[in-house]
């Protein structure tokens, strides 16, 4: 099968990360990835299928991976070679332990928990539905990775073939284009972000960072908080143009707005009618927003998190961060609530909404939900063959300045595929 | 005599005409046969006398007034306002005609026996003046005599202990001014009246006042309706404030009124800038190689720099009259001098109109010409520089020609920043900015503190310099601005040009071909009386 695997090789690493720094998605062309023709995964137990990916993105996780940028705490908790890819559309490849045609698209949920690793009993929080905040995802019948496309058992996405479980299948309805439904991963990712900040009518939540997480983050909020008020940073006119139309005319009359960067701090003030330390220019906001919405993870954003949020208010970081360096001191001086929102898992549906308040709900299930009732697909700006994946990943690294948003591998037209 | 202003029909012999171009300049070359030039009229005779003609107007005065001595008694309060920062432009030179008006008033009233006098910088919603800046005004001597005791201070128009409400007009305009000034025996109001809109009841009612009583004439349906603003007797504008003289008047505030008139001695008639009050094909070679070494040594310094420099000219005016007495008495001749200065009659308007828009204007006096006051120095100030009818017909294009960088001085104008940000990210038009913007930033808390205590415009200050120019742009078909950040300008809502044959090609997609065009050489200050 073609595959783009990930190795481990120190020298290429380093390489990676040096030439990552120079131009963003440098990496893929140093080569700790390389396009290989590789053995299909072999099925590791009972439960799992071969399915053939038709999209696969290209999530911001992957980048800073290719680019030798993202922190060594994913170490112990991934295994090479792998194929990356973890948010994937497939169809199901048949076979005899398939109960399926062979015909049915699905969406992986990727994180490789306890159920997925044949572990029993699960652990609490798999227990709990928390499939995300697993504690055994190094252990069990498949090799160390907290999620498919991380793990060399499984295989990923950027392949013509992958392995998954049973449990980590979601048909896809037929109404739901491929676009929408790669989607529905980082969608699932911001839903589980957006209900973490528990924004009620009123908040003022600062969402910054106008990316495919960003983006999907500001759907979730005015699905799920809709009497909120939404202050989004967006650094790029298409992306102020996108976080307009998923803020709509409801949006903006809960006082919904949208600014630059630069403009952060001048827009919590005037908007939080809080005070400010500064001879007309903010030194430091005496009261701010009530939540942060970090979809970025810099040391940047998340120092301007902590600038900008009030007193006893929260921020919820769901952009991946990596190694940064912070003054933690506003936190400290704030008893500001400092939060992580990974991955996903199981949800209590809030009050705010209309349907089925209160109740538990797999986070995937309200991604579908939301992806096809925002028309989340228009964020798919670009798609490459496997054969381009210099390009694609470049693109992907330069979204913002090149005018995209979601930018995923094509698998549909691979020969490969067909073959397999 | 001095040379009364000119209007320049533009030929092929015409050299190229001096724009001012913020802290720079540019020479521009006008369409040959299609366009116009008017020039300030040179500056008028200078009174010789000053300490004596001052004298004379207090001693006597015109319409139904005492002479100051006999207003001034043991006892009394007395409150002696003053024309803050913004005027005159660029800023005189030492002694400031202020300083020698209020020494003589402090000689008069000492000589009274009047113990109880304040001084106050009649600033409305401007900065608060600096300690140096307060000093130019008054003098070192009033200064030291004045201030260390609590004596000479800023207006605070947010000081809820310090404001008189003192009733409405016929048409239920509000009427609220500096308690102290409200409450004292005797205002004596003291005026640079640098252009015709100065003066008359609207020092005390504007100078003095407070949000609450301002709102009702500083808003876009008063200022659409003021035509010109520089007309009194077409302004809306002064309507409203002749009204609430009126009930200043019969609250039983008292005022002695003094305006004075300067003339358009800019740029002074010798030394590095007084090419820039010079007819072009007048400049001598002299004229020429100074102009070049001024343009070049601007063009060569910072931004920062530049600006320094620029603001660092105070203007060697002369005074030409000094009136004093009953408001309006005092205003109607104080007008005829003015006008005497600056009016330039011209036939007929032009599909075009355009200004050289200088560094400076009433609100960035040691600042920055951020870009929403450019709009209000072009399509505000300039532009209302007319009696009759605009230069330019209605639907015409003006061009603005301005650097318009996207900066700020964030002591001076913090809530512009965020009327740029936010406001103007949303709408340009003056109608639905008032309505859905106005009350937040008049009564934002932050904006309120630094107003009060440090050096800012109050919150709602940009919102009167975009209805400053409502009026204009309404007027107009299409705004250019050549030579600006392009960002900057299409905030504003303008459409930017690279040079003023651009501006002038752009044009036609509005008024049609071949054009015929207006240039103001402005400054020296002149007023287009047009019929």
């Amino acid at each position: 099968m073609k595959a783009l695997e990930f190795g481990r090789k120190p020298a290429r690493y380093a390489a990676a990360m040096a030439a990552g720094r120079l131009t963003p998605g440098g990496g893929a062309k140093v080569r700790p990835l390389r396009l290989a023709d590789l053995d299909v995964p072999a099925l590791p137990g009972p439960g799992w299928h071969h399915i053939k990916p038709r999209l696969s993105g290209i999530c911001g996780s992957d980048l800073s991976t290719i680019d030798g940028t993202s922190s060594r705490y994913f170490e112990p908790i991934v295994s090479f070679p792998f194929v990356p890819g973890h948010e994937v559309v497939a169809d199901r490849a048949g076979g005899p332990d398939d109960p399926t045609d062979g015909t049915d698209r699905v969406v992986v949920e990727p994180v490789l928990g306890c159920v997925t690793r044949g572990i029993s009993p699960v652990c609490a929080e798999c227990a709990a539905g928390h499939l995300g905040n697993c504690t055994n995802i190094t252990f069990g019948a498949i090799e160390p990775g907290l999620q498919s496309g991380f793990c060399h058992d499984t295989g990923g996405g950027w392949s013509t073939m992958m392995v998954a479980h049973e449990s980590q299948l979601h048909a896809v309805p037929a109404e739901l284009s491929d676009e929408a439904a790669v989607l529905v991963e980082p969608t699932a990712c911001a839903v589980h972000g957006a209900l973490a900040a528990h924004a009620g009518a009123g908040d003022r939540v600062v969402v910054l960072g106008a990316g495919t997480l960003g983006l999907l983050t500001i759907a979730a909020l005015r699905r799920y908080a809709p009497d909120a008020a939404l202050l989004v940073v967006a650094k790029h006119p298409h992306q102020r143009a996108l976080a307009a139309e998923l803020l709509g005319d409801a949006g903006r009359a809960a006082g919904g707005t949208i600014v630059e960067p630069g403009e952060l701090k001048r827009a919590v003030r005037r908007t939080t009618g809080a005070m400010a330390v500064g001879d007309g220019a903010i030194v430091r906001l005496a009261g701010g927003a009530d939540i942060v919405v970090d979809c970025v993870g810099s040391a940047a954003s998340v120092t301007d998190s902590l600038a900008v949020v009030r007193p006893r208010g929260r921020i919820v970081v769901v952009g991946m961060p990596g190694v940064t360096t912070v003054d933690l001191t506003p936190l400290w001086h704030k008893e500001a609530r400092l939060v992580g929102a990974y991955a996903y898992g199981t949800e209590v549906v809030p009050e705010t909404h209309d349907h089925g308040a209160g109740e538990h709900r797999r986070t995937f299930d309200l991604a579908f939900d939301l992806v096809a009732s925002a028309d989340l697909d228009r964020l798919v700006s670009a798609t490459y063959p496997l054969a381009r994946y210099g390009d694609a990943i470049t693109h992907a690294a330069t979204a913002g300045p090149r005018g995209a948003v979601k930018v995923a591998f094509d698998l549909r037209a691979e020969k490969e595929r067909t073959r397999l | 005599m001095p040379r009364p202003g000119f209007v320049l029909d533009v030929d092929r012999s015409t050299p190229p005409i001096l724009f001012h171009h913020g802290e720079q300049f540019r020479l521009e070359k006008l369409p040959p046969g299609r366009s116009r030039v008017i020039y300030p009229a040179e500056p008028l005779p200078a009174i010789d006398d000053v300490e004596g003609a001052i004298r004379d107007a207090l001693c006597n005065p015109l319409g139904d007034s005492e002479p100051l001595p006999a207003l001034l008694r043991p006892g009394m309060k007395l409150t002696i306002a003053f024309d803050d920062i913004s005027l005159p432009l660029p800023p005189m030179r030492s002694p400031d005609i202020r300083q020698r008006i209020i020494e003589q008033v402090l000689d008069m009233a000492a000589a009274a026996g009047v113990d109880d006098v304040h001084l106050i910088a009649a600033l409305a919603l401007h900065r608060r003046m600096t300690e140096a800046e307060l000093r130019h005004a008054v003098g070192d001597r009033v200064y030291d005599a004045f201030a260390p005791h609590g004596l000479l201070y800023n207006h605070d128009a947010e000081d809820p202990d310090n404001l008189a409400y003192l009733g409405t007009t016929d048409q239920g305009e509000e009427v609220e001014i500096n308690k102290r000034a409200a409450e004292s025996d005797l205002i004596v109001y003291v005026n640079i009246n640098l252009v015709a809109m100065d003066g008359g009841w609207k020092s005390t009612a504007t100078g003095l006042a407070s949000y609450r009583s301002l709102r009702h004439h500083h808003n876009v349906h008063t200022l659409r309706h003021s035509r010109s603003f520089m007309d009194r007797h077409s302004s809306e504008l002064h309507h409203s404030n002749w009204r609430m003289g009126k009930v200043l008047r019969d609250s039983g505030v008292k005022v002695f009124q003094i305006e004075t008139t300067l003339n358009n001695d800019t740029f002074g008639a010798d030394g590095p800038l007084s090419v820039l009050q010079k007819r072009e094909w007048e400049w001598t070679a002299k004229d020429r190689m100074t102009f070049l070494a001024v343009k070049t040594g601007l063009d060569k310094l910072s931004p920062a720099l530049r600006r320094k420099a620029m603001h660092s000219w105070k203007a060697p005016y002369g005074l030409t009259s000094v009136q004093a007495g009953e408001v309006e008495a005092v205003h109607e001749v104080t007008t005829a001098n003015v006008y005497a200065q600056h009016l330039v009659p011209l036939e007929g308007q032009t599909d075009i109109l355009t200004f050289g828009l200088p560094y400076i204007c009433p609100y960035n006096v040691n600042s920055v010409l951020n870009p929403i006051l450019v709009m209000s120095l072009g399509l505000g100030y300039f532009f209302n520089l007319y009696k009759g009818r605009p230069p330019v017909r209605e639907g015409g294009v003006v061009i603005l020609s301005h650097p318009t960088p996207w900066e700020f001085h964030p002591v001076h104008h913090p809530s512009y920043i965020d009327f740029f940000e936010q406001v103007l990210a949303d709408t340009t038009d003056p109608v639905e900015i008032e309505q859905r913007y106005e009350r937040q930033y008049a009564e934002d808390e932050w904006y309120r503190h630094l107003y009060r205590t440090s050096y800012a415009y109050h919150g709602v200050h940009p919102f009167y310099m975009w209805y400053w120019g409502s009026h204009g742009l309404q007027h107009a078909g299409k705004v250019i601005i050549v030579g600006g950040d392009v960002r900057a300008v299409r905030r504003l809502g303008f459409t930017p040009a690279s040079t003023l044959q651009d501006a002038l090609e752009m044009a036609t997609d509005v008024v049609g071909p071949q054009p015929t065009i207006t240039h103001v050489h402005n400054p020296p200050i002149l007023m287009a009386d047009v019929t």
